[in-house]
């Protein structure tokens, strides 16, 4: 159950140095640039803590049901903060103590990393995409192209994201996830774009993209096949340690309320506990830990995984 | 120095193709890079013609527009900053400068490949080398990916690499400097181009290899009778593989000659220079000889000829005439074929 969480930083990677491999017939081992990141990543302590982490997250953003059989909406008033803590109580819904509308902490917690995680995902794919997309083009083609992409990626440098992310949700009255997700992703590629940028000009000027083009290559074919597999390295780390980034912010825009609606939510939960902080901590303090684990985790793991990647970190 | 020689013996270079033409003609080309301290011209007025199945070697020092004159051909030049002001590129007697990109690139790699001098640069870190030589056949003639990889272990044996089956799946940076070289080889090689352009193709590989390398570009030249333009600043590997030499200096053409003729009887001092610099067994104890000062800065390109502030023959014309491309005769006046020298004194310097 390793493997979905180490497919999306070691998937893309080594997936693009072999898939040129036609597949199968290969005696040798040839050894690509990520598979010695592979290499690296598997004696790396802080790697396997992060992914581990990250598996355990995963599993309750797929299958909460797994962790807990307390419907997190179910309200008790019966319960009403008076349910504190018992720590014994390993897997039960008063685990973690009940909150103000009488409901499990735990089961609340559990259930909330989906929104977190989906959120996260999605921003860091669509980030990647329309910033790899614009970084590419400018890096490129240059010139004038160049000028307007790199001053629109600044203009879009000097908005906040978390201010963005505000003003652009309150034009939407309904926010699910996916209004949360488009907020985000229009206020947080930048960072993508100026790595691709950097990455694509760097690899346009080595001499295979030259040797490719005296031999008959054209735009496209460079650009994807030549310049695109060598620029995954940098572009990947950067979208691993934002993928952190996106889920806090995801909590803070709940917790100030124009995050999501109705939906449960660590930032949510966060934002309804701080009245009553004093009285019952664990009501915040439980979700806060969660999510505060879950964005270190994906730190961490930009962190190895730019370590593997970059050679002289070795 | 013995400058009496028969000259009649040595094979002079033919310029005509079979078709009447030569394959590649560059006429009066000139290149000039603008830069934020002004214009350097790289390239000032090069004329040079190569044959189907003749060999042009290309001589000179860096920065005397040797690699610039090449990128120019392929069409590789950065533009900006690069310019090409003046002159043509003729390709089977088409100008390839005046072109549509698109019908320029289907040139590039089919009739005209070029071999780089640092292969572990040239080729991509990320693809396995079968990949990149399967790339051509699959852009160029559409072949399926199988189809593709068995042509690539085929050209991987053309340029005899050991256990090419195995290798195919390798990425470059397995194979080593020699064998590097052999795939960028294979690579120019693979459509059966017309003519191929090598850009100092030995100067990364160490001496023993450098042999290895001629020797097989040479063979592969002669079975397929391409044209081949050889780029290098090294007189020893010249030698043996070009029929004909061009001696460039801050972008000009000072000499051409057929290859032989330069070393018995370089007709410019410069040539003359060079020559003279390579160590020799018979002058063991004696101080090596060496060009004086260094090569232009192009920015200020001496007025006159170029070369006149390292001449050692240098007289007051040589500061305010820039010396065309002479025909050389000998001390009869009975034309030497082939041979030209861009010098005011080049009579004193071959005869003299």
């Amino acid at each position: 159950m390793l493997n979905p969480t180490q497919a999306p930083e070691a998937g893309p990677v080594s997936a693009a140095a072999e898939a040129p491999l036609p597949g199968g017939s290969e005696i040798t081992k040839a050894r690509s640039l990520g598979q010695d990141a592979w290499r690296e990543l598997r004696s790396n302590p802080i790697f396997w803590v992060s992914a581990v982490l990250l598996v355990l997250f995963l599993l309750m953003a797929a299958v909460p049901s797994l962790f807990t059989s307390t419907d997190p909406g179910h309200a008790d008033l019966r319960n009403h903060y008076l349910g504190k803590p018992e720590w014994g109580h390993f897997f039960q819904p008063d685990w973690f103590g009940y909150n103000g509308q009488g409901q499990s902490v735990y089961a609340r917690t559990i259930y909330g990393a989906r929104a977190s995680v989906i959120i996260g995902f999605c921003v860091t794919l669509g980030v990647t995409l329309v910033g790899g997309v614009i970084g590419m083009f400018a890096g490129y083609f240059g010139g004038l192209l160049d000028t307007l992409l790199s001053r629109l990626t600044d203009i879009f440098f000097g908005i906040p994201l978390l201010l963005g992310g505000m003003v652009l949700l309150q034009a939407f009255t309904h926010r699910t996830i996916w209004t949360v997700v488009l907020a985000l992703a229009t206020f947080g590629w930048m960072p993508l774009a100026r790595v691709m940028r950097g990455a694509v000009i760097t690899q346009k000027q080595a001499d295979f993209v030259t040797a490719a083009r005296a031999l008959g290559a054209g735009t496209t074919r460079i650009l994807l096949r030549h310049i695109l597999p060598n620029t995954l390295a940098p572009v990947i780390v950067v979208a691993t340690i934002a993928l952190g980034g996106f889920v806090s912010t995801e909590a803070t825009l709940s917790y100030l309320g124009i995050g999501l609606q109705s939906t449960v939510s660590w930032g949510v939960d966060i934002s309804d506990a701080q009245n009553v902080l004093r009285d019952a901590p664990h009501v915040l303090l439980v979700p806060a830990s969660f999510l505060s684990l879950t964005v270190l985790s994906f730190i961490l793991l930009g962190d190895a995984v730019r370590d593997a990647f970059d050679p002289k970190l070795r | 120095m013995t400058t009496i020689e028969k000259t009649g013996a040595e094979p002079s270079a033919r310029v005509e193709d079979a078709d009447g033409g030569p394959l590649l003609e560059v006429r009066d080309l000139h290149v000039e890079f603008h830069t934020r301290d002004g214009v350097a011209k790289a390239v000032n007025g090069v004329n040079y013609s190569v044959s189907a199945g003749e060999t042009l070697a290309v001589l000179g020092e860096s920065g005397s527009g040797k690699s610039v004159t090449a990128q120019a051909i392929m069409g590789i030049l950065d533009m900006p900053p690069g310019k090409i002001p003046q002159g043509e590129i003729l390709f089977r007697g088409e100008d390839m400068l005046t072109m549509a990109p698109e019908e320029r690139r289907k040139i590039r790699g089919r009739r005209i490949a070029m071999i780089f001098q640092d292969a572990l640069s040239a080729l991509n870190p990320v693809l396995s080398v079968g990949y990149q030589l399967g790339e051509m056949f699959r852009v160029h003639q559409g072949l399926s990916k199988k189809d593709a990889k068995a042509k690539a272990i085929e050209l991987m044996e053309r340029v005899r690499i050991p256990a090419a089956k195995e290798r195919v799946g390798d990425y470059p940076h397995q194979f080593s400097g020699g064998m590097r070289q052999r795939i960028m080889i294979a690579m120019a090689l693979a459509l059966e181009p017309d003519l191929i352009i090598a850009d100092e193709p030995t100067t990364a590989l160490d001496v023993t290899v450098q042999a290895q390398v001629m020797d097989l570009l040479a063979e592969l030249q002669r079975e397929y009778n391409m044209g081949l333009i050889l780029i290098t600043h090294d007189l020893g590997v010249v030698a043996d593989v070009a029929d004909k030499i061009a001696v460039m200096y801050a972008g000009r053409i000072v000499e051409t000659a057929p290859v032989h003729e330069l070393y018995k009887r370089p007709a410019h001092p410069y040539t003359k220079g060079l020559l003279d610099s390579i160590p020799r067994l018979d002058h063991k104890g004696q101080e090596l000889y060496a060009i004086k000062g260094l090569p232009p800065n192009l920015l200020k390109i001496p007025t006159g000829c170029a070369f006149n502030p390292r001449c050692p023959k240098a007289q007051d014309i040589c500061t305010t005439e820039v010396p065309a491309l002479a025909a050389v005769a000998e001390q009869d006046g009975t034309e030497l074929p082939g041979r030209g020298s861009a010098c005011h004194f080049w009579k004193e310097t071959i005869h003299g």
